[in-house]
């Protein structure tokens, strides 16, 4: 691999395929979906307080979608639950996240000049772009995008006479979707091969940062799982298209009786969650490893049990797999099962447990420094404990029962995959921005980013459960109709208060990423004084990461405050001394 | 005008926000001082923080607690429920007590251990003992609930049919609910998708001998202390019928017959008495089912058997309310 080469502009920004570029250019697309996603929850949360009234908000949206007094329509809320649950799940805490610190990182944290391939990772970006645009466009169409939740359950999702969305907005959801699938399963058979062969030398797998061991471990549960997803939505496109019965029987819609017999609807959510739960860790370890190297860093400390926060990434991944019937409980399937899925589900909480201890105890007798991206890395921290432990609720069946598609369940899996993904890809963007753009980002905003999201974020989730425990189901558009939900409209209110208030102060975010870009003080080489090898890397981009001889490693990522130093840190390049024990 | 005014107001405040930030950074180049660079002014301000906002939140969720626990659900009215409340309140005990070891921790620490130039971190990258606690010790606990949800879960499920449970059919179609008794001889006559029409809204088979006894309803009446079965079907999409009060849940889902049993404890009458006059039970969709789904209900009624028996003899009986009389003849 040439270690430079002639860039000229579209090149170098458009059709890049320098991993550094191409990792921006998916932070830069997840940022943007965010902000959508987020303005789509602000929307549909205004609804929530003031049902059936109109808003200065709902100007955003397009005209047919209100009623004649300018109030939502309730199959539009429904299709901005779906929007919304489709953008964060997949576009931003999938793509915006993993796509942007796998492609950032690895090459960097290994000692690689690029990607295995420059060209399939290119790809992988243009495939998500593709995808965006074509999720984008579904809202503008007549009918509506998706409205059948971002779960897309048969036969809602097939039969366009059950809900506008399903006609054309679902056509495009799953192209976008097929095309996104494609983006990712290139971009992580990339991920897996890149660190497994473009290791530099030194770099053993007992030597690499816990975020490349997320990633990695990651990008193996999405290759075997996206492919799954990729078929459930086959299977779809057969029924609603060809006149198949993979996932439909029985039915009258619209006073017809359909042909359709012998599918079974269950089938779809079986293929659905066999990727909809190795997802959620999709989701959730690139944060963890984020956090993990982050939160070492600023504490000036090794992280610690190495090697239990790597078997307990690699026992959550493997778990993964075998629990998806825990969203399943209520369908109707053999209760026997539903046993099987509660004694693997509630065994997840045994690794998910070992890494907040080995969390605390890196804290502990630290020296903790606390930049932007170390407080959000504590956010996921407690995000974590505090939304994790409400899945010892969940996925216990019998528990299950009554707070299964409740807000019990919203206000779960929002702070303990939402915030903690989110504050991690946050931290990711504190931590690595100097090495990202050459500048820095403001401490203060960063101060004031933190503070108003954690606080108003637990405003918003926190409260969610005594919702699900008094019964209100998901996906409603107003609670009016029921006189057992009357006395909630005052925790609705407050939600949404909280809700409109933490999506203001992204605007602090918004503002110090892009001000920074151009405006930004410069960066120095190593400005937390990590021992990392992306920090070895002149400040400067260059295409191929060193300008010279790739870095030789010496000793593991962790050696903060080692006795007998006298830096805090040391470099993984610098040779051990004599007499040395690594770690 | 408004929108202007609202477009003018965000520019004017973004421009401040760069030039405050701008001027904070310009003094800090006069310094010769990194702004951004993190102090141990900030780690204390931040540890602080930690401190107050965490402890904040904690006090924040006991208030929670507090202020809405009139709000939730009152305890179950059914057999199994009861045992489902039980393991909820183990399972929420055990939660809060981890909740409120472990947050009070994070926070402290953040405080306690705040960075000083002057400090230095203890290094300390792993110990065997103290990972071999911490990962038996879950696994302990964790074993001891797997198994008492597994023996509620069981109980809750598998409900024994005898012949004094009561075979009830909730219907399901967007955005209603029906329901059909099983009659004198508790069997529901076979029903097909294709035989719906008109009045028959369950494509219930006429020819069936078991179907003539059955009654259609529009609310469930169920009679205290008497086990029944609910039986599930749907015929248009996914649909979940969920009465919060019992701790019954289960999905309807077309093609598929699905099924809960249970037995309710308490009448209306008796929960009006504890909740208040406008209590009602009530069965509601949850899963999400199309544009309507948040107002689809049924009326829920548990009372004596006296009041039962008066309000199902009203009711018509399917050979009444499907067949003609000349086909009632030939039958």
């Amino acid at each position: 691999m040439s270690e430079h080469h002639n860039e000229n502009f579209i090149t170098k920004y458009i059709f890049s395929q320098d991993h550094k570029m191409i990792a921006k250019q998916f932070l830069i697309t997840g940022m943007f979906m965010a902000v959508v996603g987020m303005l789509m929850s602000a929307i549909f949360r205004v609804q929530l307080a003031n049902p059936g009234e109109t808003s200065v908000l709902y100007n955003l949206l397009p005209d047919f979608w209100l009623t004649e007094t300018g109030a939502l329509q309730p199959d539009k809320y429904l299709a901005l639950v779906t929007m919304h649950g489709t953008i964060l799940v997949f576009w931003v805490l999938t793509a915006g996240l993993s796509g942007t610190f796998a492609n950032f990182l690895i090459p960097l944290q290994i000692g690689a000049r690029d990607m295995a391939s420059g060209f399939l990772n290119m790809l992988s970006y243009w495939f998500f772009f593709i995808a965006t645009v074509v999720l984008m466009s579904s809202l503008f169409v007549e009918t509506g995008p998706a409205s059948s939740g971002w779960t897309i359950y048969p036969p809602l999702s097939a039969l366009p006479q059950a809900i506008d969305g399903s006609g054309t907005g679902m056509t495009l959801w799953l192209s976008s979707i097929t095309l996104f699938v494609v983006g990712s399963l290139l971009g992580g058979l990339n991920y897996i091969v890149t660190i497994l062969n473009l290791r530099t030398i030194g770099m053993s797998m007992q030597r690499l940062p816990l975020t490349i061991w997320a990633l990695l471990i990651t990008a193996i549960l999405g290759v075997l799982s996206f492919p799954v997803l990729l078929s459930c939505g086959l299977l779809l496109i057969f029924d609603r298209s060809f006149g198949t019965s993979f996932y439909l029987s029985d039915i009258i819609i619209g006073g017809e009786a359909l042909h359709n017999e012998g599918g079974s609807p269950i089938l779809f959510e079986h293929l659905f969650w066999f990727l909809g739960h190795p997802e959620v860790y999709i989701i959730l370890l690139p944060a963890l490893g984020i956090v993990s190297e982050v939160i070492a860093v600023n504490s000036r400390k090794p992280i610690f049990g190495y090697k239990a926060m790597v078997g307990a990434l690699m026992l959550i991944a493997f778990l993964s797999f075998i629990v998806w019937g825990h969203h399943m409980f209520m369908t109707g399937m053999n209760p026997f099962l539903g046993s099987v899925f509660t004694f693997t589900t509630l065994l997840i909480a045994i690794p998910s447990a070992i890494k907040v201890f080995n969390y605390l105890a890196t804290l502990w007798r630290g020296n903790i420094r606390f930049t932007p991206a170390m407080l959000f890395a504590i956010g996921t921290v407690s995000a974590f404990i505090t939304g994790g432990l409400t899945g010892i609720i969940l996925g216990d069946s019998a528990l299950d029962i009554n707070v299964h598609d409740t807000y019990f369940v919203i206000g779960h899996f929002h702070i303990v995959m939402g915030l903690s993904a989110i504050y991690g890809m946050f931290a990711g963007v504190y931590h690595w921005f100097p090495k990202m753009y050459g500048r820095m980002m403001n401490k203060k905003l960063g101060y004031l980013h933190f503070w108003g999201t954690f606080i108003c974020a637990y405003g918003v989730f926190f409260p969610m459960h005594f919702l699900g425990l008094a019964g209100l189901p998901r996906r409603y558009y107003q609670n009016t109709a029921f006189p057992m939900f009357d006395g909630l409209s005052d925790i609705n209110d407050l939600i949404t208060f909280f809700a409109l208030v933490g999506a203001a102060v992204q605007v602090f975010f918004l503002f110090n990423f892009f001000y920074s870009i151009f405006k930004g003080p410069k960066a120095t080489q190593n400005p937390w004084k990590s021992n990392t090898l992306e920090w070895t890397t002149p400040v400067e981009r260059i295409h191929g990461n060193w300008p010279g001889e790739l870095p030789v490693v010496t000793r593991w990522a962790y050696d903060y405050s080692k006795p007998g130093a006298e830096e805090d840190f040391i470099l993984q390049t610098e040779p051990l001394r004599e007499g040395e024990v690594e770690h | 005008m408004t929108s202007i005014l609202i477009i003018v107001v965000v520019i004017l405040l973004l421009a401040a926000l760069v030039q405050v930030t701008r001027v904070s950074e310009l003094l800090s180049e006069i310094k010769s001082k990194d702004v951004n660079e993190v102090t141990d002014k900030d780690n204390n301000t931040q540890g602080l923080l930690f401190l107050i906002v965490g402890f904040g939140f904690l006090i924040f969720v006991v208030w929670q607690m507090v202020t809405w626990n009139h709000l939730l659900l009152p305890p179950a009215s059914s057999l199994h429920g009861a045992e489902i409340d039980i393991l909820m309140q183990a399972s929420m005990a055990l939660i809060l007590i981890v909740f409120f070891i472990l947050s009070p921790i994070l926070f402290y620490f953040l405080y306690k251990y705040r960075g000083k130039k002057s400090n230095k971190a203890y290094f300390f990258s792993h110990n065997n003992k103290l990972e071999v606690v911490w990962t038996v010790v879950p696994t302990i606990i964790l074993t001891v609930f797997i198994i008492f949800g597994l023996k509620t879960w069981d109980k809750a499920m598998n409900v024994d049919v005898t012949q004094s449970t009561k075979i009830i059919e909730v219907y399901a179609q967007q955005f209603y609910w029906s329901a059909r008794y099983s009659g004198d001889d508790n069997i529901l006559g076979k029903a097909n998708y294709k035989l719906v029409k008109e009045k028959n809204i369950f494509g219930v088979d006429t020819l069936d001998i078991n179907f003539g006894d059955d009654k259609m309803t529009k609310e469930v009446h169920l009679v205290v202390d008497q086990p029944v079965l609910l039986k599930f079907r749907s015929q248009d999409v996914i649909h979940s019928a969920f009465l919060p009060h019992f701790r019954v849940q289960m999905n309807c889902v077309p093609g598929i017959t699905t099924q809960f049993g249970f037995t309710p404890t308490r009448t209306t009458a008796q929960m009006k008495e504890t909740e208040g006059e406008d209590f009602e039970y009530i069965l509601l969709c949850n899963k999400i089912c199309g544009q309507a789904h948040y107002n689809m209900q049924m009326k829920v009624i548990v009372e004596t058997q006296e009041e039962f028996d008066i309000w199902y003899d009203s009711k018509q009986n399917l050979e009444n309310r499907l067949l003609t009389k000349k086909e009632k003849k030939d039958v």
